[in-house]
């Protein structure tokens, strides 16, 4: 659990970030969105302590973050900086051990950790290991920013626009896999981003930043269904509101009695990919097939419209 | 058929055709100090080596001249220039009179012409082979184990710069670790204070300005004024701290040369730890901070190896420029090559003052081929990462 309380930064005269409080539940992801310059990046790098606040607390599991000297609390903390940040003077495999060396781990642990990370992101530890960051793809060298995040098993892992410079393809599978390892693992996680598809796709929760004051925080659908002012009413966009909010929904959430014609859809599928497959094939219904490949029944266009629209 | 030529080629022509048709290839004197006569390759060579010679720098200078392999090339100019350093070894005991031991033969103008147009065509060669760091040494290595030879060979000995050598063998030796000793101390102290000097000056924005304009100036200050400058503080130190006479610190002499060399090498230093550390990627020290280095764990692990080509670079620039500067510390009693130059010019004595010369270049030469490819070693892998 995090506790952000009353955590202020001025830089002079500005106030960057403006008493902003809020809670972070442990295993959950947290996503902060917000314009260019809101101070996402700021409240971010005030919990790991990159920056020292002006007035405020933070707590992890209940203790103070400045208990412990920074860089032993930032060894403890995962961290993807914007724009992967390796070093470019070191190997793929030392990257990713960056924490655990510092730590001090044992080197065949070592060896161990950053061998089933590689796995875990789809590169093969021989061929990639020992290459150069200047080496790797765009998306390659952002796997291995968050596979070093990641290496010294943190219970918490900050990540600023971790998949802000990749392409729509690899970007979508990042978010993927991130959703994935963060199931596997537990970890809390908070995110920064300025996308709001991504934040209503990645969060349990979003937090929306303003000119440094939070001005929401709350769960997705909450904050496409009220948004708090007309500022995070323009930053969900008022035309993509009802498939945001269809984005959130499983297919299987939506299911109807009934059979219809065609290739069913997954029951994991999004109800927005439903609906776009519906409008497409000109259909009134799909149907609908388990994890298994049973039939679980049928979603309908009037169905899912109903869903779309704002919830009471 | 069309015939093409090779830029470089043409230029490397026209010098090996002057110099071998117009110019003298050596020099004879009747004594050390007079006027010499001009003497032509076919003069200066005995019966079949004269036209053998002029066959092989010319053959050698159309291969140059026209478009042609590599490896041609390649063979071509170490050819010519091994054709050439042996023959002058040559003429050189042709031209002196049986029994004369007065007499001074010297490679003239048209020799020296003929070794820079090869020198020149092996130079492009090499480059254009676009060698490995190693394979540069490796190369260098030869190249020196060649000349070794010669001179341990004696092929060289009855020309006048090994005569001048040979009456003053001792203090050659002498004069040389002196002059390398001045060279590297004064690098390796300028590099002990100049590091931590450069880390201040990067993280203190403050100091930076003052600190490097200071050094700009003292860089400004020609050597013999800077020499003049330190022997009253030097001479200061010596009679009033007890023990600093004893370690050979005076007005004149080594020590003024010493802090001279140090002083003109601390800008480099400086400047470009400076440069190099801020030059290190913004993202990569975030990174070092945020996945919890400590600040020497970064400054180590992070900075300094990123910045290490720059400031290598700085550390070649000091070396070749001590080499050369060393020179001067025998105008105050320093020592160096430079004590051949100077009583060459005083006794017009040419082949003295190449005596002094030749090895100082070739030192300067030599350190800044391994240098370069030491920094080249390092930087190769450390290329900045490209954004993603
Ligand atoms: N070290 C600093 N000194 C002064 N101003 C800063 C500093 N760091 C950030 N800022 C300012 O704080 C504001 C918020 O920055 P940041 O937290 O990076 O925003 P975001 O990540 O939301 O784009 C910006 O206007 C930025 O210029
Ligand atoms: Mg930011």
């Amino acid at each position: 659990m995090i506790e952000i309380e009353g955590i202020t930064k001025r830089y002079d005269a500005t106030t960057v970030v403006d008493d902003v409080s809020m809670v972070i539940e442990p295993r959950t992801i947290a996503v902060i969105v917000g314009t260019s310059g809101s101070g996402k990046t700021t409240l971010l790098r005030m919990i790991n302590r990159l920056v020292e606040p002006t007035a405020g607390v933070i707590k992890l599991d209940g203790a103070d973050n400045r208990s412990l000297p920074g860089y032993e609390l930032r060894r403890s903390i995962g961290y993807a900086i914007q724009g992967h940040g390796l070093f470019p003077h070191r190997t793929v495999a030392q990257n990713i051990a960056t924490v655990p060396v510092l730590l001090g781990w044992d080197k065949a642990r070592i060896k161990a950790r950053v061998d089933e990370l590689m796995t875990l992101y789809q590169l093969d530890p021989q061929a990639f290991g020992p290459r150069y960051p200047h080496e790797l793809s765009g998306g390659q060298q952002q796997r291995v920013g968050v596979a070093r995040a990641l290496a010294a098993e943190p219970n918490v892992l900050l990540m600023d626009e971790p998949f802000g410079a990749l392409d729509p393809i690899i970007r979508n599978k990042a978010q993927e896999d991130l959703l994935a390892i963060q199931k596997r693992f537990g970890t809390t996680i908070i995110l920064v981003t300025h996308d709001m598809e991504e934040a209503v796709h990645m969060g349990d929760k979003i937090a929306v930043m303003d000119a440094g004051k939070l001005v929401q925080y709350a769960k997705p659908a909450e904050i496409l269904a009220r948004p708090a002012s007309a500022f995070v009413e323009s930053l969900v966009g008022a035309s993509e509101k009802p498939f945001r909010l269809l984005s959130l929904g499983r297919v299987r959430d939506a299911v109807e009695k009934g059979g219809a014609e065609g290739e069913a859809i997954p029951g994991d599928a999004s109800q927005r990919d439903a609906l776009a497959e519906l409008l497409w094939s000109g259909r009134p219904a799909l149907p609908v097939k388990g994890a298994d490949g049973k039939p679980l029944g049928r979603v309908t266009v009037d169905g899912l419209v109903k869903r779309a629209a704002r919830p009471a | 058929m069309t015939i093409r030529f090779d830029k470089l080629g043409v230029v490397i022509a026209v010098i090996v055709a002057y110099a071998a048709f117009a110019a003298p290839f050596a020099t004879f004197r009747a004594n050390r100090i007079v006027p010499g006569e001009a003497r032509s390759i076919l003069d200066a060579l005995p019966a079949v080596t004269g036209p053998l010679l002029l066959a092989i720098v010319l053959i050698a200078a159309l291969i140059a001249l026209l478009k042609t392999p590599l490896i041609l090339r390649l063979a071509a100019s170490v050819a010519a220039l091994a054709a050439l350093a042996l023959l002058i070894g040559v003429a050189g005991s042709f031209l002196t009179p049986e029994g004369n031991t007065f007499a001074r033969i010297s490679p003239a103008s048209g020799f020296w012409l003929l070794i820079f147009a090869f020198t020149l065509l092996l130079a492009d060669v090499l480059t254009r082979l676009n060698l490995s760091p190693g394979a540069r040494i490796g190369v260098l290595v030869v190249a020196t184990a060649a000349i070794g030879l010669l001179l341990v060979s004696g092929s060289w000995n009855s020309l006048s710069i090994l005569k001048e050598y040979a009456n003053r063998a001792d203090s050659f030796w002498a004069e040389g670790s002196k002059h390398v000793t001045l060279a590297l101390g004064s690098l390796a102290a300028a590099v002990i204070a100049g590091l931590p000097l450069g880390i201040l000056c990067h993280r203190v924005e403050k100091l930076r300005a003052g600190v490097l304009n200071v050094l700009n100036i003292i860089q400004t200050i020609p050597s013999i004024a800077l020499f003049g400058l330190l022997i009253a503080p030097l001479g200061w130190v010596a009679t009033h701290v007890p023990g600093a006479a004893s370690l050979g610190i005076r007005g004149i002499g080594t020590a003024p040369a010493f802090v001279a060399l140090f002083l003109y090498s601390l800008l480099p230093v400086v400047a470009n730890t400076v440069v190099g550390l801020a030059g290190v990627p913004r993202a990569a020290n975030d990174a070092a901070r945020g996945m919890g280095m400590t600040e020497r764990q970064r400054l180590f692990g992070v900075e300094f190896p990123l910045a290490f080509p720059v400031i290598l670079t700085g550390i070649r620039i000091v070396l070749v420029q001590n080499i050369g500067l060393a020179t001067i510390a025998a105008l105050i009693g320093g020592g160096g090559f430079g004590v051949f130059v100077f009583q060459g010019v005083g006794q017009t004595a040419m082949d003295l003052v190449l005596l002094g010369a030749i090895p100082t270049v070739a030192l300067a030469f030599a350190a800044a081929i391994i240098l370069d490819a030491v920094i080249e070693m390092t930087s190769t892998k450390r290329r900045e990462a490209q954004p993603a």
